[in-house]
């Protein structure tokens, strides 16, 4: 979860606003939502991830599912792949994930009843980067219609994201054999401060022609995390296809937790359809993004500046929350024992947990980690 | 082409069509009895003052928005389990029980149903009523098991087929699971009474079966929790480790908050804390944690002695209210000179009542008086005021005399 330069949960500013404006509103209560969820909600947020001139939206051809945050959207979208998407019984079609990965990423489509899940080449730890043609031959061996859940930006762990030149590169291979995109969307507007710029391979995606599922979190970038806010957006080649498909959705839907809580909802919707509290929220997020962004750059300096063994630049090139520093478990069990810095045994690091008060700190203790433990 | 060129259109859900038809009609006296939410007397939705204040104090505290527990709030769910076994209960007294935040009843539901599909290996067979609330048998069923049937409802009689229901229950076979409304039948409305819920506990504990208790109306169906919770408090006490699945959608109209709660019953404490380690394996891959807004209301209200004394009169008033007009129901027909017997609309309890009204009699009420139910004959009682009871009595009298 974010956190301030105190070290503090913040709560967005524009947040407090709606929240105000909705304790206000005697004409609120607190009836059921329809089981896809509150209207204004999804269309606002399928509008976010796809663009205001989406071409997708335009023809009418995208469905949204409200969902209990980013988890939520996966399960559903998961669920419904499973009975749905290439015959009548997926369970022996195979899920693709990237490695590393969000560790529930698998838990997900396991319990949504996948049998045949595979990792994709994505990190090279050598180089600390994109394992591009790793990634590139595993699209190029995979079975046809395989399912691959792709992050659309600031890829957790590692805060590596391909370029739009490589993401070209994949959405060529995946066209060519007929790859089903499944974007996990945690971060849109948190990784680079522009929901534009985090948006740009899902709508190159759409632009493409491709039919794609992209389940979208409103946690960090609405810092609600424990209202549960998320949208499962799906793009489709027509309309009716789309209105057949939110129609099994709902089925799904009702069995899990037959609709989805409104607080969240209300909040985000509220935001994103007044053009002055969009503008007011689109700069609590530019806060957010920044200070993760200085937080880097003055990591990176700080370690270029001690002459800290290995190549740094990995720490500014990297996106969103998390980065991979490269520290292997030894020295992370250093920083942890020695120097009680935590992070995980993979090496990566919250960024949000920096502070202008204790990179110094940090940076030393890398230094001293990485110098000291081989 | 598309994917999902295959995908069939799903049904539509038989209730809402009943709310969709109700909102086309133009006719000024139309009632929506389809409804499973509360109404006041005006016929609008009512949102307690204890929640009001719950709302007030809690936005005065400035809390943040961290991710709650997988399991959810602690204080919550402690109160929840408390609200349901009674606080002289012994299961919270030694700890064996674990209690889970859920998304409200049917997420509940659902996180105990997943859970004996992986966990209770004795048997994948669950026993509903018959008839049950319709999204109990796709719940079941998503989640892996076999749905089977209890005698439960006499049509005959509009009531508790009870030799029925013994006879069923007693030739299930060990192990199997059965599910029970732990009060106000979803739909029929028909509760046993305590000596008929002993012999019923008494038969199951015989079977060796495992009991599912569906408690979604706890204080809104006799207005008293104790009472409501009476049926689960007795099978504990006789030694019967249940499970449970609670909602306060309607007993706080939180509907659209999504507060709800699993418990299992467990031999000890330490068998608990494996099954709650369990549960969070199935809840993560789900939606990873729940949603805050409703349950801190709900903890906030049992957890705050005058705003738990307050709840407790608002429910009371709202079981009174529902209670009220069953029996202005009655005796309107009375007045419109029904012969038939309707002492089932006020034997019966809850937010719903099974008129006995028959599927052709349901289609007039519809076209010929805009009053719309489901085909079987069920009201939500929650739509009837004082305003439109006379109009509800004079429609049935007409379509059944």
């Amino acid at each position: 979860a974010y956190r301030t330069d105190e070290g503090q949960p913040w709560i967005l500013p524009v947040v407090k606003k709606v929240e105000q404006m909705i304790a206000n509103d005697n004409s609120l209560n607190h009836e059921y939502l329809p089981i896809l969820g509150l209207p204004e909600f999804r269309a606002n947020a399928s509008r976010i991830a796809l663009g205001d001139d989406s071409p997708a939206i335009k023809e009418n051809r995208i469905g949204s599912v409200q969902s209990l945050g980013g988890t939520g959207a996966l399960r559903i979208g998961a669920e419904f792949l499973r009975r749905w998407y290439n015959g009548n019984n997926n369970t022996a079609t195979p899920v693709y994930i990237s490695a590393p990965s969000w560790e529930n990423h698998n838990s997900v489509f396991v319990d949504a009843g996948f049998k045949d899940i595979r990792t994709y080449h994505y990190w090279d730890a050598a180089k600390r980067g994109l394992d591009l043609q790793g990634l590139l031959n595993d699209l190029e061996s995979a079975p046809e219609f395989s399912i691959f859940i792709l992050h659309a930006c600031a890829h957790n762990p590692t805060g590596t994201d391909p370029s739009p030149e490589q993401w070209k590169q994949i959405a060529a291979v995946m066209k060519r054999r007929c790859l089903f995109p499944f974007f996990d969307s945690a971060y849109q507007g948190f990784a680079s401060g522009s929901l534009d710029k985090d948006a740009w391979a899902v709508r190159y995606f759409v632009s493409e022609g491709f039919e794609l599922f992209c389940a979208q979190s409103f946690s960090k970038n609405f810092g609600l995390y424990n209202e549960r806010v998320g949208n499962l957006t799906v793009v489709g080649k027509d309309a009716d296809s789309v209105q057949r498909a939110l129609s099994q959705m709902e089925k799904i839907v009702r069995t899990t937790w037959s609709n989805p809580p409104s607080q969240g909802a209300r909040i985000v919707a509220t935001t994103l359809s007044s053009p002055q509290l969009f503008d007011e929220w689109y700069g609590n997020v530019k806060t957010m993004a920044d200070r993760v962004l200085l937080m880097r750059s003055e990591l990176r300096s700080r370690l270029e500046a001690l002459g800290t063994p290995g190549t740094w630049n990995h720490i500014t090139e990297q996106i969103g929350m998390f980065s991979f520093t490269g520290l292997n478990p030894k020295q992370v069990e250093y920083m942890i024992k020695e120097k009680h810095i935590y992070l995980l045994a993979s090496g990566r690091i919250n960024m949000c947990g920096l502070t202008t008060k204790n990179l110094d700190y940090v940076a030393k203790s890398i230094h001293e980690a990485v110098t000291k433990i081989q | 082409s598309s994917w999902w060129s295959h995908v069939e259109m799903g049904p539509p859900d038989p209730i809402l069509g009943v709310t969709e038809a109700f909102k086309r009609d133009t006719n000024s006296k139309k009632m929506n009895l389809g409804v499973g939410a509360y109404r006041d007397d005006s016929g609008k939705p009512y949102v307690l003052n204890c929640v009001r204040k719950a709302e007030a104090m809690i936005a005065s505290k400035k809390m943040d928005k961290e991710y709650l527990p997988i399991v959810g709030l602690a204080d919550f769910t402690r109160a929840s389990a408390e609200l349901a076994l009674g606080e002289n209960s012994e299961v919270l007294k030694s700890g064996r029980y674990v209690t889970v935040q859920g998304i409200s009843g049917t997420g509940s539901l659902r996180i105990g149903a997943n859970f004996l599909h992986r966990f209770f290996k004795a048997s994948h067979d669950v026993y509903l009523p018959k008839p049950s609330w319709g999204n109990h048998t796709p719940i079941f069923r998503d989640a892996g098991m076999q749905l089977q049937a209890y005698r439960y409802y006499d049509p005959k009689t509009c009531s508790l087929d009870f030799s029925g229901a013994v006879d069923d229950i007693s030739k299930i076979p060990e192990k199997s699971i059965i599910l029970m409304h732990a009060c106000a039948h979803n739909p029929t409305g028909v509760d046993p009474r305590q000596e008929q819920w002993k012999e019923l506990a008494a038969v199951v504990k015989k079977r060796n079966l495992l009991v599912y208790f569906d408690m979604a109306y706890q204080g809104f169906a006799s207005g008293d929790i104790n009472r409501d919770a009476w049926a689960v408090r007795h099978f504990i006490e006789q030694g019967i480790d249940v499970v449970l699945a609670q909602s306060f959608a309607k007993n706080m109209g939180l509907y659209g908050e999504r507060v709800g709660a699993f418990t299992v019953i467990c031999r000890d404490a330490e068998e608990a804390k494996r099954v709650e380690s369990q549960l969070k394996i199935l809840i993560r891959p789900m939606y990873s944690n729940p949603p805050m807004n409703g349950a801190r209301i709900a903890s906030m209200i049992l957890n705050t002695p005058d705003l738990r004394k307050e709840w407790l009169v608002e429910v009371k008033s709202m079981a009174d209210r529902i209670i009220g007009m069953r029996n202005q129901l009655v005796s309107n027909l009375k007045k419109e000179g029904s012969s038939h017997n309707w002492q089932h609309i006020t034997d019966q309890i809850g937010m719903f009542c099974f008129t006995g009204l028959k599927p052709e009699q349901v289609e007039r009420l519809i076209k010929e008086f805009s009053i719309y139910m489901t085909k079987d004959g069920r009201i939500s009682v929650a739509g009837v005021s004082s305003g439109n009871v006379g109009y509800l009595a004079h429609a049935i009298h007409q379509v059944t005399k």
